[in-house]
């Protein structure tokens, strides 16, 4: 430090970027969250080639580098692959989650690969690998991931 | 092929708030460090690489804002969106190019400016996850979990990463969290994300880093030893956290055998003599060197509990302190590049470990690292 600036006080200058985006769903999420906010229903499309059933939807299969062709229903119900438990009010969690959030990562029955998604309706404590859970269908649905409100343990 | 050398280095001291510089004020502290190290002028620098996000610095094309300071005016200058490594590559594949024969890399980060949580929450899908709300930490806690649940290592055996690591910075003058601890110490601090407390996770840190790769034909000609680059390659894995096996990495598996293979490594755990990896999280040291193959799978925590990874070990591993000591988010990966070059050539000072001929460097882009990049470097060419 020169010594031309011994002493000066550090100024801060606060400032925000506020920029609205509008992400356009895409044909392929489109359809994932119309049959999830009007028939409460989990589908999925599926790879013609390797057979592969994606969660969350997507157009291509990686593996194969092709377009997926066809969409099959997939279960409402699955298994926790891993978990996460929030325990300090992280900036990023929206305002209408209380601590501790729980996220899954939720492998359906017919989907080959896993969501993400929250768990709910369990101590966090008693959150393990392997357990089984349930959709539960948020009662407002506006067409968006957060249709499905939460997974719940099947008793 | 032909071969290129790291000829100087620089470091900005890490810091969890730089109130008396601004993104460009540590760039010109770390860019003449670099110069000075290697006995050069900012003449003999014929192209710059800055590695930045613009995200993390909260301005578009945040590059054009340190190019004066990195002698950039006049010259052919461009930027890498990632961690420093994944620059310090590009910048190492136009000292090969044959139209540059040095090259000046840079990764810098104000993460005392911003909101890491909702940074990093940005990074997740915008149409399907990112408004769960889960960051860097929640994310990488599901990781602990799969691992843990998968190995059986328990968050004890994880402490043991951040208590050798804090430990180490109070050899590094450079480290913003030297410290002495105990693995009670981070079993009693505050739980954020299960199960990750806050000593299990990297500090915010501002810092820059800047290091000069230069082509084997000018590697010699100025005053510095040259560290020879032997071999670096990168890896990524799918992106959706559904789609991978979260308790493995098999990215990182692939960039490591690549790498090996480049640098003529027949035998890593012979070979290596010391690492710096990306230790953003206490767990990932374990994972991470298993997945490199420098550890079996699940056993690297009771070759830790054994000493093997201290700085007087078989392998000593983030000798420096690690992330876990200072985390400038994207300049992350260029401090461990150049950790190693200061460690190959015995100017390490007091964390100076004592065989060090060849040495990994280690980066890693992407939530629960998506991509890894891996580089060996050797005293010798």
């Amino acid at each position: 430090m020169s010594e031309i600036f011994k002493g000066i006080e550090p100024m801060v200058h606060n400032s925000k970027i506020s920029v609205p985006y509008s992400w356009w769903a895409g044909d392929t999420a489109s359809k994932f969250f119309i049959s999830l906010r009007d028939a409460r229903k989990i589908i999925a499309p599926r790879c013609g080639k390797c057979g592969k059933v994606f969660m969350p939807p997507r157009k291509v299969c990686p593996a194969c580098f092709t377009e997926n062709t066809d969409w099959v229903d997939v279960s409402d119900e699955g298994t926790v692959v891993s978990y996460s438990v929030s325990r300090r009010r992280l900036e990023a969690i929206p305002g209408d989650k209380k601590v501790p959030v729980i996220w899954g990562l939720i492998k359906l029955d017919g989907a080959d690969t896993a969501l993400l998604h929250y768990l709910d309706e369990v101590d966090p404590g008693s959150v393990t690998i392997g357990m089984r859970v349930k959709a539960v269908f948020a009662e407002s649905r506006t067409g968006g991931i957060r249709d499905i409100s939460h997974f719940k343990p099947v008793k | 092929m032909d071969r290129t050398a790291i000829i100087g280095v620089g470091m900005t001291n890490i810091e969890a708030e730089k109130r008396r510089e601004t993104f460009a004020d540590m760039a010109w502290e770390a860019v003449n460090k670099a110069l000075s190290d290697a006995g050069m002028t900012i003449a003999d620098i014929d192209n710059v690489v800055t590695t930045s996000s613009d995200f993390w610095d909260g301005r578009t094309i945040s590059l054009m804002a340190v190019g004066d300071v990195s002698g950039a005016a006049e010259k052919n200058v461009s930027c890498v969106e990632g961690d420093g490594t994944y620059g310090a590559f590009y910048a190492n594949a136009r000292a090969l190019s044959g139209s540059y024969k040095t090259t000046l890399v840079t990764g810098h980060s104000k993460g005392s400016q911003c909101v890491s949580s909702l940074i990093t929450n940005a990074a997740f899908d915008p149409i399907y996850e990112r408004a769960l709300g889960m960051d860097m930490v929640t994310a990488c806690a599901m990781q602990a979990n799969a691992y843990m649940n998968r190995t059986g290592v328990k968050p004890e055996d994880a402490a043991l990463v951040s208590v050798k690591n804090h430990g180490n910075a109070l050899k590094n003058p450079v480290a913003q969290l030297p410290m002495n601890i105990t693995v009670n110490d981070v079993m009693a601090s505050e739980m954020i994300a299960d199960p990750l407390r806050k000593l299990d996770c990297s500090p915010v840190s501002d810092g820059c880093c800047a290091v000069i790769i230069a082509h084997e034909s000018v590697a010699t000609k100025f005053r510095q030893k040259p560290v020879w680059i032997r071999g670096l390659s990168f890896c990524t894995d799918s992106f959706f956290f559904g789609d991978r096996d979260l308790a493995r990495s098999k990215a990182l598996t692939e960039a490591a055998k690549k790498a090996y293979a480049m640098a003529g490594i027949k035998d890593p755990r012979k070979e290596i003599d010391l690492v710096e990896l990306y230790d953003a999280f206490s767990y990932q040291e374990l994972l991470w060197l298993e997945e490199m193959g420098l550890a079996d799978y699940g056993k690297a925590a009771a070759r830790l509990k054994a000493g093997e990874f201290n700085l007087d070990g078989a392998l000593p591993v983030n000798p420096s302190g690690g992330l876990l000591s200072g985390h400038p988010v994207i300049a992350a990966g260029l401090y461990r590049i150049a950790e190693i070059v200061l460690q190959l050539r015995g100017d390490a000072g007091a964390h100076q470990v004592k065989k060090a001929k060849t040495g990994l460097a280690h980066g890693v882009n992407g939530l629960c690292g998506q991509s890894h990049c891996v580089w060996i470097l050797d005293k010798e060419k």
